[in-house]
């Protein structure tokens, strides 16, 4: 058999390559943990077992570890050799997300900062 | 080469051996058609990051109208949210079943998807009319706009998604799960699961921080 004849394949998000057990279980696991962090978030934010100014952190923590249960378990994103475009692509996603959320919220923050009274 | 005896695939790959990155040639077209899917779905998310500035710089201009406290039913955001969630685990069981050519499994996992979606809708849309019928309109307050337009463009992709749904699942019914019709599905489970993570961040910046205390 030559070697040329296994050939390796880039992953593409979504995309199990494992057997299917494992599929299966990726699926269930991955919702067993998105249904903790959102209902760990809907305690956080309805009772008094956070600090009450730490609540919009804790919350914000949940909801990334949320996307992160959501991309690792039912899009398959993983650290693999063969993942590396989506997680670049991603990488690239964040990024703009980030910089149009944080840059609006700080550009009107301040704008309405420095507003006459009226 | 002793990489051919090895029966996983190793973390090192050699380049040569690698489709799609110089030496192995070009990728599969199922590669190439997620990736570029991929791509979209990035930008449709850094076009709803605009809708979530927008909103998180309005959301304190009540114009005297009502806040969020007063508006948002908890409970009905929780059961939209079970509901978007156990569609996405649906939808990744139906994706498995295709790959498996197992089309009458497909096609139970794809009416679950579908009604847990529509369900997701209903409770929206009725929200809405809710809302509306209050006097707390799109037209209130600039709370209330971006408001609207973020969660009104959420539901909208759902809509959009379901229609999908209805159209795929008459292809795979008239043509079976040839290459073509599994590269398409493969595109509407991705839109699905990033439905999903909007959703995560809709229901923590608009619900549960317009809420708590």
């Amino acid at each position: 058999m030559d070697s040329r004849d296994r050939v390796f394949d880039d992953r593409t998000p979504g995309v199990e390559h494992e057997e299917s057990t494992a599929n299966f279980l990726s699926y269930t696991a991955g919702l067993g943990l998105a249904i903790l962090a959102t209902i760990g978030s809907f305690i956080v934010s309805q009772t008094n077992l956070l600090w009450a100014p730490g609540i919009p952190v804790g919350l914000i923590v949940l909801a990334f570890a949320q996307i992160g249960v959501h991309l690792v378990f039912f899009l398959h994103l993983g650290s693999g050799p063969d993942n590396t475009n989506n997680i670049l692509a991603l990488a690239f996603g964040v990024l703009i997300v980030f910089l149009v959320i944080t840059g609006s919220v700080w550009i009107i923050a301040n704008l309405n900062a420095n507003m006459m009274p009226m | 080469m002793t990489i051919a005896t090895i029966d996983r695939v190793p973390t090192a790959v050699p380049t040569e051996l690698a489709r799609g990155r110089g030496g192995g040639g070009p990728a599969p077209k199922r590669i190439v058609v997620a990736y570029g899917f991929w791509i979209f779905i990035l930008s449709d998310i850094i076009m709803f990051s605009g809708l979530f500035a927008a909103y998180a710089v309005l959301s304190g201009n009540t114009a005297r109208g009502p806040t969020g406290r007063e508006l948002f039913d908890l409970r009905n955001v929780f059961i939209e949210t079970m509901c978007l969630l156990f569609s996405s685990y649906t939808c990744g069981l139906g994706a498995l079943s295709a790959e498996r050519r197992q089309s009458g499994r497909f096609l139970i996992f794809a009416a679950l998807t579908f009604v847990l979606g529509a369900a997701f809708l209903v409770i929206e849309c009725s929200e809405f009319a809710g809302m509306v019928a209050r006097g707390a309109g799109p037209s209130r307050s600039g709370f209330l706009s971006s408001f609207f337009t973020l969660v009104g463009t959420h539901g909208v992709h759902v809509t959009g998604g379901l229609i999908w749904l209805i159209y795929l699942v008459a292809q795979v019914v008239a043509k079976g799960l040839r290459a073509a019709v599994l590269r398409r599905l493969l595109c509407w489970s991705l839109f699905w699961h990033a439905l999903d993570i909007v959703w995560v961040g809709v229901f923590t910046l608009v619900y549960l921080m317009g809420d708590f205390r």
